[in-house]
């Protein structure tokens, strides 16, 4: 299965993932819309900076994922097939356990909606929108390395 | 990936593409598809990068910054962005009228005719009658010796570059009530350098923090373009170049003869180009060309400088904007020669696909290891001559396998001008705008509207400026277009008198059959927009019409803008007092609600015009012909005659 991978070195802080994935998240799918919607679209991924790097960092879909283990709704569940770690929104508490124990900082919490952001790997589309929104091809999109 | 169809309603341009497609030649449309999706930031406004401490972005989704290091929120980075790009415009239309003033200023001293012999083929001053109108205008009395005109009149056009207080001359031929307006608010353009560097001063880091007041002296520059820079290239040319008439031409890169040389001048300035046309004709040349195995020479242009050389000589127009580089795919142009603005980059890599050789002429706009024969008024017509010899010699370097011309071309009528229409109108002895005023308080014109500016890559080539001026005269509005705008509808057939029949209304319609116009009235190239805001003067000078520029029954659009001088026009028509369309996409402001809201409703209570951005061209009809109708209203008048 594809995973989202990231050269870091290509990485120039632009934030264009940031907003293609806001764009992608909204009702709209469209820049110009998604900025007037009434509850405003928020990017499930971000670019922290730090000695002189980039790092844009989104949720890694980890096998052994520590969210799912201390989601005390069960509303977090790893999809073996999809390589995916889901989220069931109609369980969610919003208590931000997942966002507290993720070792990434991956999963950032929004107050608004009270529900935590994480990438979804763009699941209704054929690859994630921050791929194409790179510049610099510094998010790949690729099979998982072993 | 956008179908060809999508790309261009234009079959030339349809067809030029697929060469391009065929060869692997890489055109605006596929550097579109490399850039996109294009920078969010970008897009809405709130990148900015104007001190060191940046670049700053504001987080147009609320969550993170909502000001720059400075403190700077959205409002303000977008309004200074969109200032700077004013300023940009404005500084490109009236460096250009500073040029043509220049020109006259070196006719006045002689200097053309000096050195060896006479030039019989460069400047001189071929409408004397407009000559002396401006020398009025300026003060100036007409008694006098027309060098002595000349010379004073250069002088006073150029001194309204360094003006720095009272007021341009040619802003007094705006009504009464709109200057008070401009009073009011204090936006009275003062001289036309000092507008664009006080803009550009106020954007600096620290400095206009109020983007309402960031606009305001944006308006200001603005005018000092449309009612300066731009107005003084226009009248000034008609002057030098003599006024255009209406003249018939031809359209569309079918233009482009496979037997000829072919010599395409591509830009906006049309005082070399002038000496192109003569060149063209020059026997020896002529002789020459058919010594090489052409039949002659054939001259074409693109974009603006077309445009002029379509206005004053009937030259016809290889085509529009995006068509630049179709036009050297054909493999049939042996010289683009190219002067200032909207010459993209990309031709130089483009010509050396093909034998084409690019020339550049203007000391500003050079292209790294092109060929520059740079051009000066001294020697213009031993540098159009040079040029053309070169394109000449190289005709017997066109790789005849690779010419591939569209076939396509189209009949059009060019040439009017404000003072045409009225002659046209009133006839000759008793020239007067009366007959187009009654007109529409009759109500057998609805109103009017200027339809000008680019192309897109964004948007289907020639599609919104067609749908939209078709619409627009089949409701019995009188279209004035400049630009490349023209050149699309042109290429459609709506620039021959036989259009009305085709596509006007009724009323419309008579009119034109009545005195044999188009429907569709092409008044130049973009620096004579500034013909349409002396027409509407006129307009209100006539009488019947309302006070002021903003009562008359009439709206413009840029429905396919791309360039910074288009944002220009825009607010100087706004500022005006007219409701100004645009497509394409809107200003890059949307990332402040503040300042968009501003642009497209709260200005109107300053100036009594305002923006609309729109995206569907059909949509862009109705509400300009809400706005025409409300006007209508305002003044009293009936519904038009022939209400649909």
């Amino acid at each position: 299965m594809k995973q989202l991978y990231y050269d870091v070195k290509k990485c120039l802080g632009c934030k264009s993932c940031e907003v293609a994935c806001a764009v992608a998240h909204s009702l709209s799918d469209e820049l110009f819309k998604a900025i007037k919607e009434e509850k405003l679209s928020l990017p499930r991924k971000k670019v922290f900076f730090s000695k002189a790097k980039n790092y844009p960092v989104s949720c890694r879909h980890c096998k052994d994922p520590k969210c799912v283990d201390a989601c005390m709704a069960a509303a977090l569940t790893y999809d073996k097939e999809k390589g995916m770690v889901l989220h069931d929104e109609a369980r969610c508490v919003g208590c931000w356990m997942c966002v507290m124990v993720c070792p990434y900082g991956a999963v950032r919490p929004n107050l608004k909606t009270k529900m935590p952001l994480r990438c979804d790997k763009c699941k209704d589309k054929k690859e994630p929108s921050c791929v194409k929104a790179c510049p610099t091809g510094a998010v790949i999109w690729q099979e998982e390395v072993k | 990936m956008s179908s060809i169809e999508q790309k261009s309603i234009d079959p030339a341009t349809q067809e030029a593409l697929r060469k391009a497609k065929e060869e692997n030649i890489k055109t605006a449309w596929d550097r579109l598809e490399s850039q996109e999706p294009q920078c969010g930031f970008g897009q809405l406004g709130v990148c900015c990068t104007v001190c060191a401490m940046g670049p700053c972005r504001i987080d147009p989704f609320g969550e993170g910054a909502q000001a720059g290091v400075c403190g700077a929120d959205a409002d303000t980075i977008a309004a200074r962005n969109l200032a700077r790009k004013i300023a940009v415009g404005a500084s490109a239309h009236s460096d250009h009228g500073r040029d043509v003033a220049h020109t006259l200023a070196i006719i006045a001293e002689g200097h053309s005719h000096s050195g060896k012999g006479s030039h019989s083929h460069d400047y001189g001053i071929l409408d004397v009658e407009k000559l002396k109108v401006l020398a009025q205008e300026y003060d100036i009395d007409t008694n006098k010796s027309q060098e002595q005109i000349v010379k004073e009149l250069s002088q006073k056009l150029l001194a309204e570059f360094g003006r720095q207080e009272g007021e341009l001359t040619f802003s007094k031929r705006a009504p009464k009530k709109r200057r008070e307006i401009w009073k009011k608010l204090d936006i009275v353009p003062r001289g036309i350098d000092r507008e664009v560097v006080e803009l550009l001063h106020t954007t600096h880091m620290g400095v206009d923090n109020d983007y309402k007041n960031i606009i305001k002296t944006g308006m200001r520059c603005a005018l000092s373009d449309g009612w300066g820079g731009s107005m003084i290239a226009t009248d000034v040319q008609d002057v030098i170049l003599g006024s255009p008439v209406p003249v018939r031409s031809k359209v569309n890169l079918g233009v482009l003869k496979e037997n000829y040389v072919n010599i395409v001048v591509h830009g906006h300035e049309p005082i070399l180009s002038e000496m192109a046309v003569k060149a063209s004709q020059d026997p020896e040349l002529v002789k020459l060309a058919k010594s090489k195995g052409a039949q002659g020479i054939n001259l074409a242009g693109i974009c603006c400088t077309a445009n002029e050389v379509l206005m004053r000589h009937g030259i016809p127009v290889a085509g529009n904007f995006l068509q630049q580089e179709l036009a050297i795919i054909t493999g049939a142009v042996e010289v683009m020669m190219v002067d200032v603005q909207c010459i993209m980059p990309a031709l130089r890599e483009i010509a050396s696909c093909f034998h084409t050789k690019l020339v550049t002429t203007s000391p500003k706009a050079r292209f790294p290891g092109v060929t520059h024969i740079e051009f000066t008024i001294d020697k213009a017509y031993e540098v159009a001559k040079q040029i053309i010899q070169l394109g000449i010699e190289n005709f017997s370097n066109r790789n005849k396998g690779r010419v591939n011309i569209p076939k396509q071309e189209m009949d059009l009528v060019a040439g009017f001008t404000k003072e045409i229409i009225f002659q046209i109108l009133g006839g000759r002895y008793r020239a007067t705008y009366k007959p187009l005023n009654e007109a529409i308080i009759s109500g057998r014109l609805r109103g009017l509207a200027g339809v000008v500016g680019c192309n897109n890559v964004k948007q289907t080539h020639d599609y919104f400026h067609t749908a939209l001026v078709k619409e627009l005269i089949k409701r019995d509005v009188l279209v004035l277009q400049t630009g490349c705008s023209a050149i699309a509808c042109a290429k459609q057939g709506l620039l021959i008198p036989e259009a009305a029949k085709e596509y006007a209304g009724k009323g419309l319609q008579e009119i034109c059959e009545a005195v044999g116009i188009p429907p569709v009235l092409h008044l130049g190239s973009c620096v004579d927009n500034s013909r349409i805001l002396s027409a509407a003067s006129y307009i209100i000078k006539e009488g019947g019409l309302g006070e002021d520029l903003s009562d008359i029954p009439a709206a413009g659009c840029a429905p396919e803008w791309m360039s910074e001088k288009a944002i220009t026009i825009g607010f100087y028509f706004v500022a005006s007092g007219v409701y100004t369309v645009f497509g394409a996409q809107p200003f890059a402001t949307l990332g402040s609600k503040n300042l968009t809201d501003y642009l497209t409703g709260g200005m109107e209570k300053d100036v009594a015009g305002r923006f609309e951005f729109c995206d569907d061209p059909l949509k862009m009809a109705q509400l300009m012909i809400a706005h025409i109708d409300k006007k209508r209203r305002a003044l009293n008048l009936k519904p038009a005659m022939y209400e649909s």
